[in-house]
């Protein structure tokens, strides 16, 4: 079988598993403040797995693309060290802010000037703005059959197959590539990377690809910025915890079992 | 004058229950613009389904009708509202962010040159120029953000059990045909098979026993079904939760899974077992009514959010807990 040119959209976020008291809200700035590291999206991982996977099994080339105002070298090398072939940094500060549609209308521009591909891979949506749209409207731009939460993909004679997750099951489903999927974890987490290999890509003197706007989008200033006229706090959700005490955890258990007996 | 649209949709042969919070929402934003409401209903035979919702006394009823839209085809479903759009010409047009919105409503946005904002908590007219003030939840239920958009019609998904459903009214709406022009063509994407599965229906539960990466395998859910059928001899419906970790991990299905990107539900008690608490975590099941929390780590978040807390392993509490449930039965 020929060998499969794949592209994964990984974007870079802070931690979505941080502390609620490293995040807090600025209102005047209109920014959520999050005191914690940036990683690449989980969905996005997902997404690089499944990748990972197809390649290992047909063979082929996996470049993976970060757009942002500016992306961090030494997360997305992650997805080196996970065994992405290629990485290719677009960063500009006109990226700040931009809305879905902006966002995806430079993936696209970039994934042109990559040329050819038979797979774009995104996540489901990413952990900072919870849009969704991303993916979707890139498969849209580009003109490529759009397949939408996946939890399991194939390859087959020029045919990717689906299964996507739809209410109560799934459904198994079938398009010529190229084409675009969006990724859901049911695909399972981006597999282990040993801290040697980390190190190594960290350490590795190949510098990263990096594009700005005037190296590949195609209408200059046409990018639009999200306009956000409030950013709030949500509603307080913390509760007082009464914590069972207990010298053993039979004590703890039987503390707890009054506890639902109570609820009861 | 009708130009706020909604999407109706249709489960089991009658109109789905978000539908009629979409109904409710979307007279008020109706209201609010001095227009009325009308609705869009997709599928191979409409006619009860409109019939139905011309009850909520709607101005007008779109109905698109064609042989091909049986089931739910993307590719057809989105030509087929692409064109609705451009004959209706909404100003608004509104759809579930359910996965029918989710996978419509991005493609809709680019097909149609103009701007959605997903999952929706709150929505109003701005009284300057008329357009869409969407509200939403961001960053995993962080922050609360309040968006306005350029492009029409102004689009946007709205997140389910968060407004009224429309109640019956009064009204003469008039059911209007509107025939897609589709072909066989235009699906890109073909199905080969539907797969039910036996999944479990969470937001249904009075208590939820729930598990993630604490457990650090997939034996850890053994447990928790133990504590899950001890509980259930003295609560009703009882079932097994998850965090995303657990299903990325490939531990459980993602039926199982809590939170924004799972089921949102609001159990009488929600038992959180080696689940530290991330926040698009925390948002689906915040409105459990008592949260019970096992972890070893006392600084997780989910302490926070608790009404009752042990710090333990919980393979030796919930094999203990299990044992003193069943003495008390």
């Amino acid at each position: 079988m020929k060998e499969l040119s794949i592209i994964v959209c990984a974007k870079q976020i802070p931690d979505p598993e941080a502390p609620l008291s490293d995040v807090s809200v600025d209102t005047d700035k209109k920014e959520v403040i999050v005191d914690a590291p940036l990683v690449i999206n989980p969905f996005d991982e997902n997404a690089l797995e499944v990748a990972l996977q197809l390649e290992e099994e047909v063979g082929g080339k996996i470049t993976v693309l970060s757009l942002g105002q500016k992306v961090s070298d030494t997360v997305l090398r992650k997805s080196l060290a996970a065994g992405a072939d290629d990485l290719i940094l677009l960063q500009d500060d006109a990226f700040e802010k931009l809305d879905s549609h902006s966002i995806a209308s430079a993936l696209a521009d970039a994934i042109r000037k990559i040329g050819e591909y038979d797979l774009v891979l995104t996540g489901r949506q990413a952990g900072d703005w919870d849009s969704g749209q991303v993916g979707l409207i890139l498969g849209e731009m580009l003109d490529l059959p759009c397949i939408s939460l996946a939890r399991e993909i194939k390859v087959e004679n020029g045919n990717v197959l689906v299964k996507k997750n739809i209410p109560g099951g799934y459904e198994q489903v079938k398009t010529r590539m190229p084409a675009l999927v969006t990724v859901s974890n049911e695909v399972g987490e981006l597999r282990y990377i040993s801290r040697t290999k980390m190190m190594k890509m960290l350490r590795a003197r190949a510098s990263i690809p990096s594009w700005s706007s005037d190296d590949f989008v195609s209408v200059q200033g046409g990018l639009q910025k999200m306009e956000i006229l409030e950013l709030s706090s949500p509603p307080d959700m913390r509760r007082d915890c009464e914590f069972i005490d207990g010298a053993t955890p039979e004590e703890k258990a039987g503390k707890l079992a009054a506890v639902f007996k109570a609820l009861q | 004058m009708s130009d706020v649209l909604i999407l109706g949709e249709v489960k089991e042969g009658s109109l789905d229950i978000r539908t009629l919070e979409l109904m409710g929402v979307g007279k008020r934003l109706a209201a609010d613009l001095g227009t009325g409401l009308s609705v869009a209903l997709v599928g191979d035979a409409a006619s009860a389904a409109a019939k139905q919702a011309v009850s909520y006394g709607p101005d007008r009823v779109y109905k698109l009708e064609h042989p091909l839209l049986t089931g739910f085809n993307p590719d057809l479903w989105l030509a087929s509202l692409e064109q609705a759009c451009k004959e209706i010409n909404p100003k608004i047009f509104l759809m579930s962010h359910g996965p029918m919105g989710m996978e419509l409503g991005p493609r809709l946005a680019f097909r149609l040159n103009t701007r959605l904002t997903t999952d929706c908590i709150d929505l109003s007219i701005d009284p300057e120029d008329g357009l869409l003030l969407r509200t939403k939840p961001v960053s995993g239920g962080n922050a609360i953000s309040k968006f306005k958009c350029p492009g029409e019609p102004q689009l946007a998904t709205v997140r389910g059990k968060v407004f009224e459903p429309a109640e019956a009214a009064d009204g003469e709406g008039m059911i209007v045909n509107v025939a897609p022009e589709i072909d066989e063509s235009m699906i890109k994407v073909e199905s080969i098979e539907v797969s039910k599965e036996d999944v479990v229906a969470l937001d249904k539960a009075d208590v939820v026993v729930a598990g993630g990466a604490g457990l650090d395998d997939e034996e850890g859910f053994e447990i928790l079904q133990q504590l899950a059928e001890a509980l259930s001899k003295h609560f009703g419906s009882v079932m097994i939760g998850c965090s995303r970790v657990a299903v990325d991990k490939g531990w459980i299905s993602s039926d199982h899974q809590v939170g924004l990107t799972g089921t949102m539900i609001s159990p009488d008690i929600y038992v959180a077992v080696g689940i530290s608490g991330a926040i698009q975590h925390l948002v689906g099941m915040i409105q459990s009514k008592k949260i019970i929390a096992i972890n070893t780590d006392p600084g997780c978040n989910m302490f926070k959010v608790a009404d009752y807390g042990i710090v333990e392993d919980y393979e030796k509490v919930i094999p203990a807990l299990v044992k003193r449930l069943e003495e008390l039965s």
